[in-house]
């Protein structure tokens, strides 16, 4: 692979996730991108075609190449999100590869918490089945902005059409469900190559682009919210040093809107406003500040703030209350306790919250509203509603995935018991 | 029920990307790792009492270095920096560690694992693959409790090894700074949990999700100042079993071995008796990129502590290793 080494000045990032359960193709597919686009060294790669050919194999299995640990390979299963990389000249890619088991609806869950995209395997020959509805809903739960539908096998059913097109059809009915906004086609065989990375030859009907030219193409821009201002405060930033005597900024990451030295701003909890002196890096102040930029806000007033604290503009203010209704995904082994007390964290704050209120535990196959159940377990997702100690500023989850997402902690465990989108 | 996925939002005011014609607020790639690292460094200051920052004088803690100071400029450092000596350093990674130290006034704290050794809690490995790669361990947990470290910044990455590929940002150490892989805790968005029991502490990893070439490219973009064993240069060396070895008084010696001059670098700066070189002309970061760009072989291959047996690393980082 040639690459200029100033290339990167023109790369961005894209995160994906992949679902899939050991024998839809994952894997395979995953080594299949790694693999034609280069990503792959030639040390891994003899591993791989060592154990394949002790393992008596036909041919060289990609699917080794995302083997993690010792635990798995023994097992033969993937127990846990593993993370993967990869870049072409036009993008880096960061793969969180999750296993696709009812059993490991948290896995995926927190897979797709950063994901951009999601990619959904479907095997052509057994069709839109139960699985596919599940990755979709948790892809579309977690606000996935785009999602790629990947109809694997497609070498199985001889490569013909209507296997595809039965695939699509069945989506639609189901995708009303969804309201998702960017969903892509691709019929693929990931074992033999066709249209992941090079174009298929054995597929002339299709005329879509190539897995690969998604990944590299789709716009994500616009994935991150641009109109709501919200910064939380992560750390005070106070040199105490004869050169910088009275500095007093503000660091933290943007979670919303665009921020510009001049503009008024409001801190909460406070309430008090006051005008943006400037924004500051290492190299430098900034003319204006987005997601997911970390940097250090200086304001003109002296006004006590610390971690924990917003800034917001004046005229676009978040949600500021105690009573948060939530869907959650369950992560524990241990069941939720209803009325039970847990630590919760948004954004930089922390603080204690209360279980109110189980609304209703969702089928997640079905997506049919189990009222009246009470027990929340591993893995279940449920809409609860919550009290907080105090006033928590958020914003709703499908218009923020920063400031509309909260996990909640186990007060002796410190465990992370559950993954929370505000609604 | 109604589940919609991010409404799309458009940018208020575009402004032109100058690498491009799109108009769009984006960040390259290496502008969000090191958002995203700055951020994380940050919330270990915020979120412990005592944290440290790994040092070991390689391109992944210099770079870790240089994002910390980011993450606090105009103020310094506010954590010291801690480095297990194994003793078989190369030279050049001491006195560049030193001129860099004094440069941007960081305390530092040195670990040495010969202290271990003599206070006989480490005991020293013999014969020809003899290394303190395993000892380094020992003396990092001693380190921790002595100066009661809670958390320990270290500039691992997911990329170089696959027990490495499903560590977490914030990573839980039971009291014995032991790392259960089954017992994880799940991390979703960017909310970090630190919370922890007496006795136990974490390690932090704020460039889980570079790769060797990022590292790279961000040096060249932000100029960062390495070691010159990275480069291409002369060097007496040995090759034994197809890992080049610089020859040192440190490394056992083997019958009717040969030593001769070759032009090499380095890829890992580690311990001087298993960190392999490369033979390679690149002496220009550039040059280095291209190299690493066309490599067909893992940054680690040339590890030989990582090639006693597949699962090593996964071995090591369950008694508490980096």
């Amino acid at each position: 692979m040639n690459i200029d080494p100033k290339s990167y000045l023109d790369m961005d990032l894209l995160r994906f996730s992949t679902a899939g359960s050991v024998d839809d193709g994952k894997s395979t597919l995953i080594g299949r991108l790694l693999y034609d686009s280069k990503s792959i060294f030639e040390d891994q790669y003899e591993t791989i075609k060592k154990t394949s050919e002790r393992r008596g194999e036909e041919g060289v299995n990609l699917a080794l190449l995302t083997d993690g640990l010792r635990a798995e390979r023994e097992q033969g299963i993937t127990i846990d999100v593993a993370y993967r990389y990869f870049a072409t000249p036009k993008r880096k890619f960061i793969i969180a590869d999750t296993p696709g088991h009812v059993q490991y609806t948290r896995n995926m869950v927190t897979g797709a918490s950063t994901a951009n995209l999601a990619i959904v395997l479907v095997d052509a020959r057994k069709g839109f089945v139960e699985q596919s509805r599940r990755h979709l809903f948790i892809a579309s739960l977690l606000s996935i902005p785009h999602i790629v539908i990947c109809v694997n096998k497609m070498d199985l059913v001889d490569y013909k059409q209507e296997a595809f097109e039965k695939i699509k059809d069945d989506f639609e009915d189901f995708s009303s469900k969804l309201q998702t906004v960017d969903v892509e086609f691709v019929p693929v065989s990931a074992l033999k190559g066709d249209n992941v990375v090079e174009r298929s030859k054995n597929m002339d009907w299709y005329q879509g682009p190539t897995l690969m030219y998604l990944l590299e193409n789709v716009h994500i821009a616009s994935d991150h919210n641009r109109i709501d201002c919200r910064f939380p405060i992560q750390y005070v930033i106070r040199p105490q040093t004869d050169e910088y005597h009275d500095y007093r900024g503000y660091a933290g990451r943007i979670a919303g809107g665009v921020f510009k030295p001049g503009d008024e701003v409001m801190v909460l909890p406070s309430g008090f406003t006051s005008i943006i002196k400037s924004i500051d890096t290492f190299d430098g102040p900034v003319e204006e500040a987005y997601s997911p930029m970390s940097v250090t806000i200086r304001i003109e007033d002296d006004i006590d703030i610390s971690r924990g604290d917003m800034l917001v503009r004046t005229n676009n203010v978040p949600e500021i209350g105690q009573d948060i209704d939530l869907m959650v995904c369950w992560l524990s082994r241990k069941k939720m306790i209803p009325r039970g007390k847990y630590m919760l964290k948004h954004t930089t704050n922390d603080m204690r919250c209360i279980i109110k209120n189980i609304n209703y535990k969702l089928n997640i196959n079905t997506l049919h509203r189990m009222e009246h159940e009470t027990e929340i377990g591993m893995n279940d997702i449920a809409r609860i509603s919550v009290r907080t100690t105090k006033p928590l500023f958020n914003d709703k989850y499908r218009r923020n995935r920063i400031t509309g997402s909260i996990i909640l902690i186990e007060e002796g465990t410190n465990e992370t018991v559950a993954a929370g989108m505000i609604i | 029920m109604e589940l919609n996925t991010m409404p799309n939002v458009s940018s208020p005011t575009p402004q032109n990307n100058n690498h491009s014609n799109m108009i769009s607020y984006n960040l390259t790639h290496l502008r969000e790792l090191e958002a995203e690292a700055i951020y994380i460094i940050r919330e270990v200051a915020a979120q412990f009492e005592n944290p440290v920052l790994m040092f070991s004088g390689g391109k992944d803690s210099i770079t870790m270095l240089h994002l910390a100071r980011k993450a606090f400029y105009p103020a310094k450092l506010p954590f010291p920096l801690l480095h297990v000596d194994t003793g078989h350093n190369f030279p050049e990674t001491i006195a560049f560690r030193d001129a860099l130290i004094k440069k941007i006034g960081a305390k530092l704290i040195v670990g040495y694992v010969q202290d271990s050794i003599d206070r006989g809690t480490a005991t020293e490995e013999t014969g020809l693959t003899a290394s303190r790669i395993r000892l380094q361990t020992t003396t990092l947990l001693e380190s921790l409790e002595k100066y009661k470290f809670d958390a320990a910044l270290g500039g691992a990455r997911r990329d170089e090894e696959k027990a490495r590929a499903k560590e977490r940002f914030f990573s839980h150490r039971d009291e014995f700074g032991q790392w259960d892989p089954k017992n994880q805790r799940p991390e979703l968005w960017n909310l970090f949990n630190g919370k922890k029991n007496m006795g136990e502490h974490f390690r932090v990893f704020p460039l889980s999700n570079w790769t060797e070439m990022d590292i790279w490219q961000y040096i060249l973009q932000e100029k960062v100042d390495i070691p010159s064993l990275y480069f291409a240069h002369e060097r007496e060396c040995v090759n034994r079993d197809g890992v080049i070895l610089y020859k040192s008084e440190h490394l056992p010696e083997k019958e009717g071995e040969e030593s001769k001059k070759l032009m090499v670098r380095f890829r890992t700066i580690g311990d001087m008796t298993s960190t392999g070189a490369s033979i390679s002309d690149a002496d220009t970061l550039e040059k280095i990129i291209t190299e690493v760009a066309s490599t067909r072989t893992t940054e680690r291959g040339g590890r030989a502590d990582d090639k006693r047996s597949e699962t090593s690393m996964e071995d090591r980082k369950k008694e508490g290793y980096f």
